[in-house]
């Protein structure tokens, strides 16, 4: 099948607006970096400029929606993965790289939020920076760390999804490593350590693949048409690991709490929000996309890593004392339930993944600006210390009450769909296994729901402690980074469908292939 | 026998031999213009390589073969030479205008090595090939030593042992590879590279006890582990615009000779074991070290090992090994051209701690030795490294070989732990022990620094910054050497395919 036939999907209009997805915020960050010292709050404004512009231009991106929407039959069989826009451009022919992008369902959500999140903390960095370096070189990391995820979400070519893969390392530890709080320099070279570990992998995973197949290209490659059973079976074991330690997966998770506890507050979001998602994402995209058939041979283990994770997770919470290490911890347990729906393989399962990122993304990212506000204003994140928030600042409890009770999963609000639909998923999926793996999951779900009302009891109740009296009111900069977040996560909760719209396609085309 | 010589395809050695008499004639007639001189001279020899890439021509031909091949890929490392060495000169000019070295012999021997890696990237034997690696590093023994002192200060013999440490190891691995040369010959009776093989019936041990004594005299030259010991070493003691070209021409001059081996003789396996012990002990004896140049010298050990990795595979990666070899060249002498901007004229290579800061205190300089050390470590921002790394593995994994591609992923990883820690440490604040004692006291407490308004300190931040900084002047051909340097890394990065383009 000839797939150059459509290689410019969506007409030129939607080639320029995917390559300006990435050239905006590239295009900031050097900007922003080369201005001089007298204009860094200048400078600061001008990154939330580019960051607000690619926003504006993630959201464009379901345009050519409307004028192409639907499958097509293209004579020789229907594609797996049909993107509503696209551009292909050979970039380095000797290593069959292509400068191929594309954004369909499954990667539209997780576009917009990482513009949405970028703009949050660049207007964020606006109103404060965190100790330790200028604030213009912080907003530049962060617009080259948007480049990276927004690049690695929609690259469509197995090696530029690599190369995307590897750009969000070093920004991302220099964020750490440079605005974290007083052990970051270990945290930061853990994190860096761990996760090159994991691209490395991919980078042979992707290898395996690319001189298996003949080509990088994701089209063309999804539903692992040609490739052979051992090679399947050796790209998906690759890829598993690689994206497990992203995700993070237990027992691949132990970067994920110190990285979070060390970060400032907007490396943190962009971290829980954004960075953890290139995981699970690259397991949908590339791991079960590439290779079905490794995915299917493999799910049994992944299933039975992600409930032990939501347990864990669940579990450790429940003794944590520190609050941005307790937020950091329940990451690994929610993302637990975004594996335990990849590794059903069911179209209700790749749909509950993908809420459950978004959802984890809006929810988490919230409650670790929340951290941050109480961590700067009482300089202790020890949840002995912080009893009788809602004495004293009535307005940062609420909100932190909201965010915990959205992220324990309360119907009506984002986090619940991801984590029923897991459940329903491993229910659906049936046998004695999948059966139980249900059941855990869901006490693990009660188990978070446990660990965060111990959280609120603890933090919101009681009697002030010293820490907590004299808090500053919620400013105003504040309000504006949480109130987009807050929204969301109401209005994903009641209308899921703003997410899963038009993923059933490409879910049901992921799976159907499987054997 | 008449043999009719085509002087055009030898108008890259004309310019780089003449460079160097050209220098040597200056410097004893007028004793000046010495350096201008051989960077133009370096400047006609990539010239005459380019225009030699064009319309290529051999000469000096036998009945089947030539002496002197000129392919796309010997242009590319004739270019890289004459670039390498501009740029060792132009990093040179601020300590030879201190007189720590003597000018003329210094641009004389330099460009003297130049015109013997012009000879091996074209050779087309193995004797012209060991000759011209030893044109290429005869001169550098010298190199290594050459330092003046001035009267009152003192002097040190570091210069010189390290210059017959390096000599002897050097000496013993030319007497290697000619052995090996000569077995080859007694077993197959060739000595063209394009006709070599292992010899067959009884022959075929002698000839594989020669291959394996060339790749093991070629081996010493790019410092495989287990015959590196030479290279810290010397690199410590050397001049660091002298280390540069050693750790980047010198190194290079060695992947083309073993390019050249093992693409037709069967040494896999032997080129395959000096990879892994290469990569992995370069890397693991790079992350204890505390100097600066050691530290690069190690990684320029572990680099070499996952150009020997892509060698192992025989004529399949010889085009990997090659990128990467520019890649690495381009992104070593970023690295050295830092440091020597860093350290000032005349000094070493220093401690790791006196990097401290340094990110701070020179925005730009900070900025390229990130970028270079990001690219070794093959990583973004150095794009042009990550795809050095790719091509090694792609190269690898398409020949079957993926067990040592996961041998060179495993040591990418702990490369990074060391790369990272010393570009880290370029941007730590700074120290407070730099501080006089008195400021200490009246330095605001860290909880009052969010709120500028309510500061009340006797020292402005400011002016406290500029008396503890150690602003060094960047001469400006140092400058202008990091300045082309990083850019061609940059570019290189996004358009890695000309590379590829031009060496195949």
């Amino acid at each position: 099948m000839n797939y150059e036939d459509y290689s410019t999907t969506g007409g030129w209009v939607a080639a320029a607006l995917l390559i300006a997805v990435l050239a905006v915020p590239a295009v900031g960050a050097l900007t922003v970096a080369l201005l001089p010292a007298r204009m860094d709050r200048g400078a600061r404004l001008l990154a939330t400029v580019f960051a607000a512009v690619t926003l504006v231009l993630t959201v464009l991106l379901a345009q050519p929606r409307r004028s192409d929407f639907g499958y097509f039959d293209y004579g020789t069989g229907p594609l797996a993965l049909i993107p509503w826009a696209a551009v292909d451009v050979p970039w380095v022919p000797a290593l069959r790289v292509d400068f191929h992008l594309g954004v369909d369902a499954i990667s539209y959500p997780l576009v917009v939020l990482t513009g949405l999140l970028t703009v949050l903390c660049c207007a964020y960095t606006v109103w404060r920076v965190p100790e330790g370096g200028r604030g213009r070189t912080l907003a530049a990391l962060l617009l080259v760390l948007e480049v990276g995820i927004l690049g690695t979400f929609l690259a469509l070519d197995l090696v530029l999804f690599f190369v995307f893969f590897e750009v969000v390392l070093l920004p991302m530890y220099a964020v750490i490593a440079g605005w974290g709080g007083p052990d970051r320099r270990r945290a930061a070279r853990k994190f860096v350590l761990f996760t090159l570990a994991g691209s490395v992998l991919l980078l042979l995973g992707v290898f395996t693949v690319v001189v298996a197949a003949g080509t990088g290209d994701l089209m063309v490659l999804t539903g692992g048409s040609d490739l052979s059973r051992t090679v399947q079976y050796s790209a998906f074991a690759l890829f598993a690991v690689a994206f497990a330690v992203k995700a993070p997966l237990w027992p691949l998770h132990t970067w994920l709490p110190d990285a979070h506890t060390e970060a400032p507050t907007v490396g943190s979001v962009i971290l829980a929000g954004v960075l953890l998602k290139m995981g699970t994402y690259g397991l949908i995209r590339v791991g079960v996309g590439v290779a079905p058939l490794g995915a299917a041979w493999a799910a049994p283990v992944l299933g039975v890593l992600a409930v032990i994770a939501i347990i864990v997770g669940s579990l450790v919470c429940l003794r944590q004392t520190e609050l941005k290490r307790l937020i950091a911890y329940s990451s690994v347990g929610h993302m637990g339930f975004v594996m335990l729906g990849i590794a059903t393989l069911t179209v209700t399962g790749i749909q509950a993944a993908l809420i459950g990122n978004v959802a984890h993304g809006i929810i988490t990212g919230l409650l670790f600006f929340l951290a941050g506000a109480i961590k700067d204003r009482a300089h202790s994140g020890a949840l002995a210390e912080l009893g009788g928030l809602r004495e004293t600042a009535p307005r940062l409890a609420g909100v932190l009450a909201f965010a915990a009770i959205a992220s324990l999963g309360l119907p009506g609000l984002a986090g619940f769909w991801g984590e029923a639909f897991a459940v329903v998923a491993a229910v659906q999926r049936g046998g004695p296994l999948w059966m139980t793996l249900a059941v855990l999951a869901a006490v693990g779900g009660a188990l978070t729901a446990a660990y965060f009302l111990r959280l609120l009891r603890r933090v919101t109740h009681g009697p002030a402690t010293s820490a907590v009296t004299g808090f500053a009111g919620v400013t105003r900069p504040e309000w504006l980074a949480w109130s987009p977040l807050i929204l969301l996560a109401l209005v994903v909760g009641l209308m899921p469908a703003l997410v899963l719209a038009a993923t059933s396609g490409p879910g049901a085309a992921l799976t159907g292939v499987l054997p | 026998m008449i043999q009719s010589v085509d002087h055009f395809a030898l108008l890259p050695l004309y310019a780089a031999g003449g460079t160097a008499l050209l220098v040597l004639v200056l410097e004893l007639a007028f004793g000046k213009w010495v350096v201008p001189a051989g960077i133009v001279g370096g400047l006609a020899t990539i010239g005459a390589a380019v225009a030699l890439s064009l319309d290529s021509a051999s000469t000096f031909c036998g009945p089947a073969n030539c002496s002197w091949v000129a392919t796309q890929q010997a242009a590319v490392m004739a270019v890289l030479f004459a670039a390498l060495t501009i740029g060792v000169l132009a990093l040179s000019v601020p300590a030879l205008r201190l007189g720590i070295a003597p000018a003329g012999e210094f641009c004389f021997l330099l460009t003297s090595s130049m015109a013997g890696g012009v000879v091996v990237a074209y050779a087309g034997d193995l004797i012209t090939l060991i000759v011209g690696l030893e044109t290429l590093t005869l001169p550098l023994y010298v190199l290594v030593g050459l330092r003046r002192f001035a009267p009152r200060e003192r002097v040190t013999t570091t210069g010189a042992s390290a210059a017959v440490t390096f000599f002897l190891v050097s000496v013993v691995s030319t007497a290697l590879a000619l052995l090996g040369a000569a077995l080859l010959y007694a077993s197959t009776g060739a000595l063209y590279l394009a006709a070599l093989s292992g010899g067959e019936g009884p022959f075929a041990a002698l000839g594989a006890v020669g291959a394996a004594l060339l790749v093991i005299g070629f081996a010493f030259k790019v410092a495989a582990v287990p015959l590196h010991a030479w290279a810290p070493a010397t690199y410590d003691g050397a001049p660091i615009p002298v280390a540069a070209y050693l750790s980047t021409a010198s190194k290079l001059g060695g992947v083309i000779a073993l390019a050249a081996v093992v693409q037709r003789l069967d040494t896999g396996p032997l080129v395959a074991v000096l990879a892994v012990l290469t990569m992995t002990v370069g890397n693991l004896v790079a992350l204890r070290q505390t100097r600066m140049t050691r530290l690069l010298a190690w990684s320029s050990v572990a680099q070499a090992g996952y150009i020997l990795a892509a060698l192992a595979v025989g004529a399949a990666g010889v085009r990997a090994a090659m990128a990467y070899a520019v890649f690495f060249v381009l992104l070593e002498f970023l690295a050295f051209g830092v440091v020597v901007a860093l350290r000032g004229p005349g000094g070493d290579g220093g401690d790791l701690a006196d990097y401290r800061s340094a990110g701070r205190h020179h925005p730009w300089l900070g900025a390229a030795l990130v970028l270079a050390f990001s690219g070794l470590a093959g990583l973004p921002p150095g794009l042009a490294g990550l795809f050095a790394k790719v091509t090694v593995v792609a190269a690898l994994i398409d020949s079957g070989w993926g067990w040592l591609a996961g041998v060179v992923a495993l040591n990418a990883v702990i490369a990074l732990a060391y790369y990272v820690r010393v570009a880290a440490s370029l941007y730590v604040p700074v120290q407070p022990d730099a501080v006089p004692e008195v400021v200490h006291v009246a330095a605001p407490e860290p909880e009052h620094t969010a709120e500028p308004g309510a500061v009340a300190t006797v020292a402005d931040p400011d002016l406290l910054r500029a008396a503890t900084r150690t602003r060094v002047d960047v001469p400006r051909p140092v400058g202008a050497a990091i300045a082309v340097a990083a850019l061609l890394t940059v570019i290189l990065g996004f358009a890695p395919q000309w590379i590829f383009d031009a060496l195949s």
